[in-house]
């Protein structure tokens, strides 16, 4: 494992700051109503990983993290948010809202599960030698928050903007532990994800044809009885 | 690289992109077939050369070809095949019922093929993250699949088969990430080394046991979640139930099986950091509890393919179980058990798709007196139902009994349960299919005559293998056994 090499006076903290804003706009996404705001809080996710993993690949000195900081400004911050953009106005959704029941008890329920998360990366994060290293327990806070929202919604797109996010907390998680997984690996996970997005946009106008709406409530017919 | 697998590897792939060019044309399902048929004798050229030459290394390490995932290999391809051969003659009547149209038959073409190519590659890899690819690759694949009538239940179906294992596979993901960390420590985060399953299998008694013990339960929720193990089954009964039958065929026949493996290969590392205890007692909880719970849900089935995608979470259950005990018996009886229950249980979906054309509802109730009017359908279903039932002299008899045998002497307190499982869903089945074999009926004429060489193939599979084990195949096992540990 190669040593810091050149790391800008304050990196450390920088990073830090970045990662509590990363789980800031996590906590913001739990509370937001409307779909579009949402969409815009997941590029802002994208731009945050984008700065660290881009000062991160200055201070390891690892060029391949260049390419990954590059790939996530193109994927999460431009390519992503526009397919949704795109999406929401063909649905007409733009003004779309969510009636959220019981924001406090949301927001609580986080907190446990930071709590949780950080217990759970404690013994892990020890072991790593990556300047990130104390920021795992937070990327873990992530895909947990995105988690709960994805329960907490009823409406497709906003599940969908959960399951992105918590792919993003998998991505930091990747650059807090090891400096990110090998190019080809990151490149198969993006293509995953760009070609699992097309699919939903797909079934979006699909389930919007058979249902008139893409409120998920109606997506509870098939149960045991 | 080795030419078989270059050529296992990409003949689906060209298959998909040749498909969706020409898909929605008359001879697409001849096509299918045809590259289908190509990939089997690729397989069938790489099992020959691994019986001749011993395990193949390929690729810059990439891919590999061991005892454990050659039968896997030329299963899978040999259940593609039989089902495209199958699909070709039911996709036709179903077109001719007008539930699909030629140009969606064009997407289902196309993605057969591509997720053929997906579980290929997931079984082939030797690197941890591009099994992740693969596996995220065959779930996108059959996403569309899962809604290809576009009804409502089918909708409704493919986005939660879409939800659930997304989620489940991002969790398989920071596992893969957790177990890539720690191999970091012996092997270097240079390059692919810490990825490759062959040299994280030497390491593996240094591997940090911590971060092993956690990234162990992200990958089994993870890749569980694909297993159809309880409580994460929800997503199996619907995409079985709402799919095409050839879609539910291959979803049961080799999805399942594709997801155990990857399981297990990770079983095996974790076993040789943390010691084989953690794991086994988890494999052996979640089995257990699946395969008791499905067998409860058995019960209350009236939809001939929910009753058996219910039955698969009890095989699977069983099979996870059976791994969960370990040694050379119980994972030989598993291994064979995921042979035996992919011919049978996707022999017996071809059967329930033609028996359901034919009544023209997927209700059991009014599927009735098969044996009158089309007694091949008949006998098939009744035949695979007493298969998958575990009655002897089939294979699935045998590799029961042998975990059955194992667990009394092992796991007394495990006997009950399993016994109890086996009892409910034999009742549970046999209900339900006695009746649609015999008695009266008001079944239809089918448009074009149903394909039912692939069932009886599949069950004379299963019925030798209940009295005769090749003996290559038993070497595999016992290798593979051994491996697993």
């Amino acid at each position: 494992m190669r040593t810091l090499e050149r790391p800008f006076p304050g990196t450390d903290t920088a990073l830090n700051i970045l990662a509590a804003c990363l789980l800031l706009i996590s906590f913001a996404m739990l509370s937001r109503r409307r779909t579009q705001r949402l969409v815009t809080l997941l590029a802002w996710q994208g731009m945050v990983l984008f700065v660290s993993t881009l000062l991160v690949a200055h201070s390891s000195g690892r060029v391949e993290m260049y390419y990954s900081a590059a790939l996530t400004l193109l994927l999460k911050v431009i390519v992503l948010p526009l397919i949704l953009h795109y999406l929401i106005n063909r649905l007409g959704a733009q003004w779309d809202t969510e009636t959220l029941v019981n924001i406090p008890a949301v927001m609580l329920a986080g907190l446990v599960l930071v709590i949780f998360a950080f217990g759970l990366a404690q013994p892990v994060s020890v072991l790593a030698t990556t300047i990130t290293r104390h920021t795992l327990g937070i990327a873990l806070a992530v895909i947990l928050l995105s988690f709960l929202m994805m329960i907490t919604r009823r409406k497709a797109i906003t599940q969908v903007i959960g399951f992105l996010a918590m792919e993003n907390g998998l991505f930091f998680a990747a650059t807090s532990t090891t400096y990110g997984m090998p190019m080809i690996i990151e490149l198969g996970i993006a293509l995953d994800v760009l070609v699992g997005v097309f699919i939903l946009g797909i079934f979006f106008f699909q389930i919007r044809e058979q249902f008139d709406s893409l409120d998920l409530h109606h997506l509870e017919a098939l149960k045991e009885d | 690289m080795v030419i078989e697998v270059l050529l296992v590897l990409t003949l689906p792939v060209a298959g998909a992109a040749v498909l969706a060019v020409l898909g929605a044309r008359r001879r697409a399902a001849t096509v299918n077939t045809a590259f289908s048929f190509a990939t089997l004798l690729a397989a069938a050229a790489l099992v020959v050369r691994v019986i001749r030459h011993g395990p193949v290394i390929t690729g810059h390490e990439q891919f590999f070809v061991d005892s454990f995932n050659v039968f896997l290999v030329a299963l899978t391809a040999f259940v593609g095949f039989t089902t495209a051969l199958f699909s070709r003659p039911y996709m036709r009547i179903e077109q001719h019922h007008g539930r699909v149209s030629r140009r969606r038959l064009r997407l289902y073409h196309s993605m057969y093929q591509l997720f053929m190519g997906a579980m290929l590659m997931a079984l082939l890899t030797n690197n941890i993250g591009l099994l992740w690819v693969a596996m995220e690759a065959a779930t996108l694949s059959t996403v569309l699949l899962v809604s290809l009538y576009r009804t409502r239940a089918s909708l409704e179906a493919a986005w939660k088969y879409f939800i659930l294992c997304g989620v489940g596979i991002a969790q398989a993901l920071f596992g893969t990430i957790l177990l890539y960390f720690a191999a970091g420590k012996q092997l270097g985060n240079q390059g692919t080394t810490a990825l490759l399953w062959t040299h994280l299998d030497a390491v593996k008694n240094h591997l940090e046991p911590r971060v092993l013990g956690l990234a162990f339960v992200f990958l089994l929720v993870g890749y569980g979640t694909k297993v159809g193990l309880a409580p994460l089954h929800n997503w199996l009964p619907d995409a079985h139930a709402e799919g095409p039958t050839p879609v539910s065929a291959v979803l049961s026949g080799l999805l399942l099986n594709v997801a155990l493996y990857a399981v297990i290969r990770f079983k095996v590392l974790v076993a040789g950091a943390i010691g084989a205890a953690l794991p086994s007692h988890i494999l052996m909880a979640f089995g257990l509890f699946s395969a008791l719970l499905a067998a409860f849900f058995l019960w209350r089935q009236r939809d001939i393919k929910r009753l058996f995608a219910y039955s698969s979470i009890e095989h699977m259950g069983i099979i996870t179980f059976a791994f969960g005990i370990g040694g050379a018996v119980a994972n030989f009886a598993a291994l064979l058990h995921m042979t035996v229950h992919s011919l049978t249980k996707s022999s017996i979906f071809f059967s329930a798709g033609h028996a359901s054309q034919k009544a023209g509802t997927q209700q059991m109730d009014d599927i009735r007196g098969l044996m009158t009017v089309s007694p091949t359908i008949g006998w098939g279903l009744l035949l695979g139902s007493l298969a998958i039932l575990g009655l002897p002299p089939f294979g699935v008899f045998a590799s029961e009994f042998l975990i059955l045998t194992t667990a009394m002497r092992l796991h007394p307190w495990a006997t009950p349960v399993l016994l109890l499982t086996l009892g409910i869903a034999f009742a549970a089945i046999f209900r339900r299919a006695q009746p649609m074999v015999f008695g009266e009926t008001n079944a239809k004429r089918l448009p074009h005559s149903p394909a039912l060489l692939p069932v009886f193939i599949h069950l004379g599979l299963v019925l030798l293998l209940g009295l005769y084990i090749p003996p290559a195949l038993a070497h595999w096992f016992r290798a593979a056994a051994r491996l697993i540990g």
